[in-house]
């Protein structure tokens, strides 16, 4: 009795087992790539709606609002955009997830923007594998231009931190020769990137680093960094930090009545969500860096792509704040999407990356003079020019011209 | 339920599991693969917590280690991925083991926050040594691949490889709990004092139980990173734990099919929940979790019974309807 059940058991399995391998999965429909026809292009990102970084979500509603407002004039050459975003809450295993999903399940055209540097780092290999593309990552790490050959799906779209980082130290160099620097930075590839672009770019110059302090995304407070870095005999404070910390960190140091030149890192000088909540006469002299038009800024109220921005945002994502410049970022590198698919000579994936990598362009909402510009292996990174900013008053006020700084 | 009858639900749950690969896409047999994962980690924990009544709130912390185990003697030591379970588990025995002497003198509350000293410091500490784990950025892990002479794709290599390690350790811990250990187990959650009067040691018990469960974690651990192909530390946070710890409730404790269900619960609901709503995905999960408990208080692998209960107390109604309304019709034909 027992040995029959076992056999019938294993009859079953192996039955079941041998039906199933032999027929196998249908692959591939044929017929051009998944994601694409002549009505509608699927892209996906991955955003962190939820958890610490969740202030970056309003990159995804900027960028939607973009493509709702193309949809609405007609698409891209008759092909609606329709954008599917998932959250991974800023956790590159979920991230990991989302790329599969999105890729396997929803089967997209293309990944767009999918945010934060360790996320991209996790999924590259495996989109690069898929051979999808992966283009204008929401992370300014130089890592996404530097290996066109082992990852030619992947591309960046912001100026890269090691750009950014010279942009500070030709600053300093030029406004404050002999700074002694304190450095809080957050412990991942993003802080280091910034970081260690900065020690490659006061090299050979009179700037110093004289006290060094990190902190990590999960950790609750940065201020007994923070008044370690006051103690020390720093005149200058580089301030590399995502917005919560920005804001404690600025907190912080008015608290301690700390008399430092701050440089705050691009990433965390947003006015709404880290200067107003603590208090704009903290914010006073902060200097930071840019490339895309301030929505507060009154010099560009009357800018047609500000107008057209703020217009667009109010019909197609009303809740959204236009004061919001991630909302701004979202729009222009939505719009430098749009451009690229423009540029397709056909609907594939090998033709949308010939278009990202062939670019010479301005995107409207980008500062006068700031250029997305690709060239097949010779120029790897999109922007790589930015402009220096001071809190004045109730805004950023830019300062001299656009620095280029090319990788 | 008859050996025959048993024997028949196995072999069509068997048969089921065997074609999943080939009747979902690649992203949900992923996904399916990431329950028999999970579900070797939370029988272990289901081992701990069902059946020798003891909390613990850190079994993520094992399930880190087992995956950085593995990842770790694959990438950096190109260990042969296989090789990699056995060494994840018997080091989280181990480590579970010394673990559980000092820790296990401890009664309820008091070991369920030691345990939760350890999930929260671990992450940490994964950070601090970044020479060996990279840190935040997370590692990394080539996953294992479909031998040539196989017809069939990665992912569903993947499913079937995760499946057979997770049969075997569901069938060992099956004959586990039937056996002379399951016994002492029991009664030691059952009464202590009592165990112990009928020649039970109490404290070996307990530790054995204990580092097997943070063995089985720790397989756990190794097969997710075959199946994520990445490990960082923000995938190990009290999150896991906590979602473990769900899993065996929502299953059933001190079952094993429990564990299946469980799961499937943990990987499933979440996912929905994001889908259904971004912003609220927190608020959905804790509220189906919540009616899960009221509609079933015995776990998944409690329904069958309930059901019966259900039936039997329908039965006893239906015949005691039928009782009274035989009066009536005798007085009504008598009217």
């Amino acid at each position: 009795m027992r040995g029959n059940v076992r056999l019938m058991w294993l009859a079953v399995l192996a039955a079941v087992a041998l039906a199933l391998a032999a027929c196998g999965r249908d692959e591939e429909e044929g017929g051009g790539d998944p994601g694409i026809d002549d009505e509608s292009i699927k892209l996906g990102g991955s955003y962190p709606f939820s958890g610490p970084a969740s202030a970056y979500r309003s990159i995804a509603i900027g960028a939607r609002a973009h493509f709702k407002y193309v949809n609405a004039k007609g698409g891209v050459d008759g092909r609606k955009i329709e954008f599917i975003t998932l959250d991974d809450a800023y956790e590159p295993p979920r991230a990991v997830q989302n790329a599969r999903r999105l890729i396997q399940q929803e089967e997209v055209f293309a990944l767009f923007n999918t945010l934060g540097t360790p996320n991209n780092v996790a999924i590259w290999d495996f989109v690069n594998q898929q051979e999808v593309p992966h283009v204008y990552v929401a992370t300014g790490a130089s890592t996404w231009g530097s290996d066109v050959e082992g990852h030619p799906w992947t591309t960046g779209w912001q100026p890269d931190y090691v750009t950014e980082s010279q942009v500070y130290a030709d600053y300093l160099e030029k406004e404050k020769p002999g700074a002694k620097v304190a450095v809080l930075y957050q412990n991942d590839a993003f802080g280091e990137d910034l970081l260690n672009g900065f020690k490659e770019a006061i090299k050979g110059t009179g700037i110093k680093i004289v006290a060094e302090e990190s902190y990590e995304v999960t950790d609750p407070t940065v201020s007994s960094q923070m008044s370690k870095l006051a103690s020390s005999d720093a005149d200058t404070f580089l301030n590399i930090s995502t917005p919560k910390f920005s804001a404690q960190a600025i907190a912080a140091v008015a608290k301690m009545g700390w008399d430092v030149l701050h440089i705050l890192n691009n990433v965390g000088a947003s006015k709404k969500l880290v200067l107003e909540p603590v208090g704009l006469e903290n914010a006073q002299g902060i200097v930071s860096t840019s490339y895309f038009m301030d929505p507060e800024d009154p010099q560009w109220a009357d800018d047609p792509a500000m107008v057209e921005y703020k217009d667009a945002l109010g019909k197609h994502e009303p809740k959204a704040d236009p004061a919001d410049p991630f909302h701004v970022y979202g729009w222009a590198v939505a719009n430098t999407m749009v451009r690229a698919l423009e540029g397709m000579e056909e609907p594939t994936r090998e033709a949308l990356m010939d278009s990202v990598r062939n670019m010479d362009t301005e995107i409207p909402i980008l500062l006068p003079g700031i250029k997305v510009q690709m060239k097949g292996e010779e120029d790897t990174y999109p922007i790589e020019a930015m402009q220096i900013m001071r809190f004045e008053g109730e805004n950023w006020q830019l300062q001299g011209d656009v620095i280029q700084a090319p990788h | 339920m008859s050996p025959r009858k048993r024997a028949l639900l196995i072999a069509g749950l068997a048969a089921v599991a065997v074609a999943i690969p080939f009747l979902f896409g690649p992203y949900r047999v992923g996904q399916f693969t990431l329950v028999l994962v999970y579900a070797v980690a939370v029988l272990g924990l289901n081992l701990l917590v069902g059946y020798s009544g003891q909390i613990s709130l850190g079994h993520g912390a094992f399930f880190a280690l087992g995956a950085y185990t593995a990842a770790l003697l694959i990438e950096k030591a190109s260990v042969p991925y296989l090789l990699t379970v056995p060494a994840a588990g018997a080091l989280c025995f181990a480590a579970g083991f010394l673990f559980g002497v000092p820790a296990l003198r401890l009664h309820g509350l008091y070991l369920a926050l030691v345990t939760l000293g350890l999930a929260i410091a671990l992450p940490q500490l994964i950070k601090r040594f970044d020479g060996l784990t990279e840190g935040t950025q997370g590692l990394t892990v080539e996953q294992p691949t479909a031998p040539g002479w196989l017809p069939i794709a990665d992912d569903q290599f993947l499913y079937l490889l995760c499946l057979a390690v997770t049969a075997l350790m569901f069938l060992f811990a099956w004959n586990m709990m039937r056996g002379q250990l399951g016994r002492a187990v029991k009664a030691v959650r059952d009464g202590e004092i009592a165990a112990s009067t009928l020649g039970v040691n109490l404290a070996a018990t307990k530790t054995l139980v204990f580092a097997v469960s943070a063995g089985y974690a720790g397989v756990g651990g190794a097969l997710y990173v075959f199946a994520i192909g990445f490990v960082a530390p923000e995938a190990f946070t009290l999150t896991i734990s906590f979602a473990f710890l769900a899993a065996i409730v929502v299953g059933g404790l001190a079952t094993i099919s429990g564990a299946l269900f469980g799961a499937l619960f943990i990987e499933f609901v979440p996912v929905y929940a994001s889908d259904v709503n971004v912003a609220l995905t927190g608020v959905i999960y804790g509220g189906v979790l919540i009616a899960f408990m009221w509609v079933l208080p015995e776990g998944a692998a409690g329904l069958p019974r309930r059901l019966r209960g259900l039936a039997a107390r329908r039965r006893e109604r239906e015949e005691a309807e039928t009782a009274t309304e035989r009066p009536l019709t005798q007085r009504e034909g008598v009217a």
